[in-house]
Parts: structure tokens; sequence; C-alpha cells
């Protein structure tokens, strides 16, 4: 087990290099060296560079060199933990970034729990009391929740919450905690506003969960080893809930790793409705300014956090499932 | 003879589709006794092992008890209807009085648990043991079933064992709680057959021991005649014929029992003869030949009758029970029948 692990960090470094080349290629992308633009951008708004300045950026980034020194400069840097800079922002890159990864990390979590909280019980029950009314019900709820778009859900869920509640939601702070430095009261003022974004995050997910969960739940109901926990004189359900749904545990496990990237990616559009302060929309601005250095930080980080995600889920599988635990050995 | 442990009459199990009721049992009669075994044995699909379950009280949904009574006689003497209980208070009942052992002893156990732990779950139930307690017990019903180095296999998970060990495991469940009627449901058919011989030692030896009356539904006549003391013919939902194990494979009555040893192989048949089987294929559960259910596949069947009346379960002059008209209840049919007609 030791030795799978060991193999399976290795190959999560491995991945995590292949993506810095990625990203690399990616900073590189947009014609004319990142220096040409840099002055282009700087001239547009009235700031002047002189050619030596110039000349030192360009030794600093191996510009003109071949492409895998300027790829070793670069990677010996971030190490370092120096992303470049943003220039959009005309900030470090890291800078820019800042809180925002680990309110994504923070957003992706809660929503994680929303997700399980909300497909467990509701997919158990749907596929205990298959075909009932509501089982019915919920397979609807379900079907819409898959449907609708969630960007939508959460224009209807603010023009409700502000019509009967008088209530803005949006963001993760209330403005005058915005930019207030991290505090006790901000805390609990993010604390209270996660629930909601976390909820209509969730939600696309969760259909899709509870479709996972009724339709694997169904399949173990119908195993042998059920009628055997029934022989034993067992409760009903406690031999539902110690064997099959045990048994049907897997998709929830598997769900940890894809749902940090679906968060950045995925939601963009919600991020953007619902103001929050995420990577995703970043991300984008990212990409349409040309602001490459930010971009590539940002598709690394996602490609790190996707290894990192997949890494803890097979963690989890490896826990929850005794056999593929037993594979390794 | 002392009285049966368990006496079934009557039994009815159908199930409710939406295409129309199955009536999966239909009307089964036997006994066990005290460290004898009843060989119930047929085709597949003939109601076997919905049977065993509807003794349990653990047919699946849809299917229902609708008829019937099982009547199980306690170690006090006590008499109770299995059938008018409910299912919490039958829970009690699974394990201690009444336990199974299953077919596919992989899809029987659950991979997510260690044998100690699914073995120890009903000692813990039924006889109020903590933990360690329970995990003893484990190791010494392995023990007791042959299983080596139970305390190191006690903490195995199933996937871990082979196929033999695996039924060795499910035995020792099935007795973790010293039931007195132990059901086997096919215990062999998924085993080699050195093992299925290991396996067929064990219980025999366990009934020996502890005067298990046992229930082994099989559709394997070599089983039958190496286990049974008594046996039961199943045919759709009906037992055929029922006596004990020497009478039916010398002088089987019911033309089906009679053309099911016709179509064992023997090893002193003519090379390149061809084996005799069974006419046409078990009818489909909706589709339920009238009068006597065999009769499209009877090789002796008596016209105008066998189609239209269902042939009631006769008391032969040996002790047997045969539902066929050529040993009684001929008279009766046909004067049902002449008086229906008029």
């Amino acid at each position: 087990m030791i030795a799978f692990m060991t193999r399976r960090l290795l190959l999560g470094v491995m991945t995590i290099w292949l993506i810095s080349i990625l990203s690399f290629i990616i900073i590189q992308l947009p014609p004319g060296d990142f220096v040409d633009a840099y002055i282009a951008q700087l001239s547009s708004s009235g700031s002047q560079v002189s050619a030596a300045e110039a000349e030192n950026l360009r030794q600093l980034y191996g510009l003109g060199e071949p492409f895998y020194v300027q790829y070793g400069k670069w990677l010996a840097r971030i190490v370092t933990g120096d992303f470049g800079e943003s220039m959009e922002w005309r900030r470090p890159v890291t800078e820019v970034i800042g809180d925002r990864i680990w309110l994504t990390l923070l957003l992706s979590f809660a929503a994680l729990l929303v997700t399980w909280g909300l497909a467990l019980p509701i997919g158990i029950f749907s596929a205990v009391r298959q075909y009932s009314f509501a089982d019915y019900a919920f397979t609807l709820v379900g079907f819409i929740g898959i449907a609708v778009p969630n960007f939508l859900l959460a224009l209807v869920i603010m023009y409700f919450a502000f019509v009967w509640f008088g209530a803005s939601v949006g963001g993760l702070f209330s403005a005058e905690m915005a930019l207030a430095p991290w505090s006790a009261a901000k805390v609990w003022d993010l604390i209270k506003h996660l629930p909601l974004p976390a909820l209509i995050l969730a939600l696309g997910g969760t259909a899709q969960l509870i479709r996972i969960m009724r339709a694997n739940l169904l399949d173990e109901l119908r195993r042998p080893y059920v009628v055997t926990a029934r022989a034993k004189g067992l409760s009903e359900s406690r031999a539902i809930i110690k064997y099959p749904v045990r048994a049907a545990l897997n998709p929830f496990a598997s769900n940890i790793a894809y749902l940090f990237p679906y968060l950045v990616s995925g939601s963009i559009i919600v991020s953007i409705v619902l103001g929050l302060p995420t990577v995703g929309p970043l991300l984008v601005k990212a990409l349409v300014a040309q602001d490459m250095f930010l971009a590539g930080t940002i598709v690394l980080l996602l490609g790190v956090m996707t290894v990192v995600g997949t890494f803890i889920s097979d963690l989890v599988l490896m826990w929850v499932d005794p056999r593929i635990r037993h594979q390794m050995d | 003879m002392a009285d049966p442990i368990l006496s079934v009459r009557g039994l009815k199990t159908q199930f409710f589709g939406p295409e129309g009721v199955v009536r999966a049992v239909d009307g089964v009669d036997f006994d066990v006794f005290e460290g004898r075994t009843l060989g119930v044995v047929g085709e597949s699909g003939c109601g076997k092992s919905v049977t065993a379950r509807s003794v349990l009280g653990i047919v699946d949904r849809p299917g229902k008890v609708v008829g019937g009574s099982m009547k199980l006689r306690r170690a006090n003497g006590e008499v109770v209807d299995l059938g008018t209980l409910t299912n919490e208070q039958m829970r009690k009942y699974r394990g201690p009085e009444i336990a199974l052992v299953f077919q596919e002893p992989m899809a029987s156990f659950s991979q997510h648990y260690t044998i100690g732990n699914q073995i120890g779950e009903g000692i813990k139930l039924h006889m109020g043991l903590d933990d360690r307690a329970a995990k003893k017990r484990a190791i010494e019903l392995l023990d007791m079933v042959g299983v080596p180095q139970p305390a190191r296999r006690v903490d195995d998970y199933p996937f871990q064992l082979s196929g033999g060990l695996r039924q060795r495991v499910m035995i020792a469940m099935a007795l973790s709680c010293d039931p007195r009627v132990l059901i086997a449901d096919e215990p062999t058919t998924a085993l080699d057959v050195t093992t299925q011989a290991q396996i067929l030692d064990l219980l025999r030896t366990l009934q020996k021991d502890r005067g298990l009356a046992i229930i082994l539904i099989t559709h394997d006549m070599g089983v039958i005649a190496e286990m049974a003391h008594d046996v039961s013919v199943m045919y759709l939902g009906r037992a055929v014929e029922t006596g004990s194990v020497k009478e039916i494979f010398e002088t089987p009555k019911h033309p089906y029992t009679r053309a099911l040893l016709r179509s064992i192989p023997t090893v002193l048949a003519k090379p390149r003869t061809r084996l005799p089987t069974i006419a046409g294929s078990i009818p489909h559960p909706f589709d339920r030949p009238k009068g006597c259910s065999y009769h499209p596949r009877c090789a002796e069947i008596i016209g105008a009758v066998c189609e239209k009346a269902e042939p009631p379960a006769v008391d032969t002059d040996d002790g047997r029970q045969v539902r066929c008209f050529l040993h009684g209840g001929m008279e009766e049919a046909k004067a049902s029948l002449a008086g229906a007609s008029a």
C-alpha cells in the first residue's frame, strides 16, 4: 500500500510537471514576447520604458534564449514563489490571486459538504422507496436541477431574496467587510455569506449525485448479501445502511476530485453573477486581457489542485473500499 | 418418528408484478425433523429458493406469502406459525432458530467488511455479546468449520478467501447463533467437485454433532442421493412427490421424478448414446398450463383428465405423497369434471 501511494505521489509530481510545461506554453502563446506586450501596455497608459529597462526585463525572463532555457528560468522563479507580474494589475501575480485561492477552496469544500449532505439521504430514500411519490418528486426536481444552468438559478434566488427579504445576495462578504483586514468579525461575516452560494454551486452536482446514488443503490439492493443481512435478523434500516449503502458510496469519494476544477472553470458565470471572489472570474479576465503570467499561473494552480484532489479522492476510496486497498498489495 | 421441528402445509408465495401474478410457490407441504435432511430438488425456477425465503419471511418485494402455515416447534416445545408473525417479531427467529446458507458465497458476503465482522454481527444481535466476545466466538466457529488459522483469518475480507473457504465461512456464519434448522440453498453449486464433497461432509458432521435439521435445496440428484434422508421433488411451485430418499430413487412414482432420474448421466451408459431429456421446456410463469402443470411434458399423460383437473396430493401405501392421477384421485376428478360440464 505504501509502495502504491509512493507511486501515486510520483505520478502526481510528474503530472504537475507536465502541466507546468503546458502553462508555460500558454504564457508564450501571444505573438511577440512578453516584454513587447508589457511595453505596449505601459505606453498605452502613458508611461515610458527605457531601452535599458526593457533589456533588463528580457534578461530576467531569458527572452531570446531557447524555449527550454526560458522555461527553466520561469520554473526556477516559481519554485521560489515568484509567479511573475500581472500586466493587467501591475502587481505580482501572487498578490492578485491572494485570498481568492483560499476562498475558492473554502467554497469548493462548502459546496462539497452541501452536495453530500443532500445527495446521500435523498439518493438512499429514492432507491429504497423506488417509484413512490416522493421518488418521482425528487426525480423531477433532480432533472430540473441538472437541466437549469445554475447561473440562472443564482439570478432567480437573488431576485427572490431581494424582493422578499430585501437581502442582497452576492459576494462572500458584506460591503463594509470586503476590504477590511481579516478579523473574527470578518470570518463570521464570511460564514454567514457562505451557505447560499455554496447551495447554488452544489445544486447541479447534487442532482447528478442523487441520480448516481439512486442507480447504484438500486443495483446493490438486489445483491444476495442484502438477503444475507436480512437472514441474520438485522432490522431493515440497519441491513440497508450497513451493506448496500456502504457499497454505493464510491461515487461520493470520486466526486472530490472533480469538484475543484468544476468550481473554477465550470461555474465562472455563477461566480460573476453572484460576485464571488473566486479564481474563476479572474481567469476569464486574464485570458481576455492576454495577461499571460496571471492566466498561466491560474492554469498551473488548477492543475495542481486537480492532482491533489485526485490523490485525496484515491485515499478516501481506499478507505471506503477494502477491495481497492487490498489490490495494492 | 418424533414430531417435526418445522412443518409446512399449503405454503403459497406469489409475486405481484405489473404483468400479473406469478405463483412461485403454490401449495408446498413438507416436514423437517431433528437430525435429518430434507432434500428439495427441481429445475431452476420451480420455487425452491422462494420456498426457503418464505420460511424466513425474507421474500423480496413484490413477492408475498399469501397462504399456508409454517409451524416451528421451538426448543421449549412451544409451536409458532411463522406465517402469522410480523417482520419485527420474525427477526428474532432469523439466525437463532432458522439460518440460511446461500448459493454464491462470493455474492452473499459483503466485500466491505471482514468476515469476523459479518459473523459477529448476528452473535452480537441475538446473543448480546460484546465486540470482543463476539470475535472470540467467530474464531471458534471458523475453527469448527475447518478454516485453518482462524485467529488470523477472522480479519480477512471475503475476497481474500478461496471459494471453498468462503462457503465454510458462510456455514460458520449461519451456525453462529445455534440454529436448529439450517436451510442450505444450493450450497455447493458454485464449487468444484472436490470442494463440494468437503462441504457436504462438513454439513453431515455438523448435523451429527448438533442434531441440526437441514433443508437442502439443489438441482443435483447426486447431492440428494448422498445427503438427504427425505426428498421432495418440486415442479412449478408444487411438491409433486415426497418420500424417503431410498424409495424415490428406487421406485419413483411421479412421471416427472422418473424423467429426472432417467436424465442423470451414468458411467455405465454405452458411449455415444443420447442422454434422455425431458420433452419441452418449463412453461412461462404467466402461462401455467391448466390441469396438472406437468401434463404438456408428461410421457404418461392421461388425456382429458390431466389437461383439465389438478391432481390432488395422494398418500400412497408406503407413506409417500404423490400428485399424479396415475396414483389416485382419478375418480373424484372425473366426477367433478362431469359435474362441471353437466
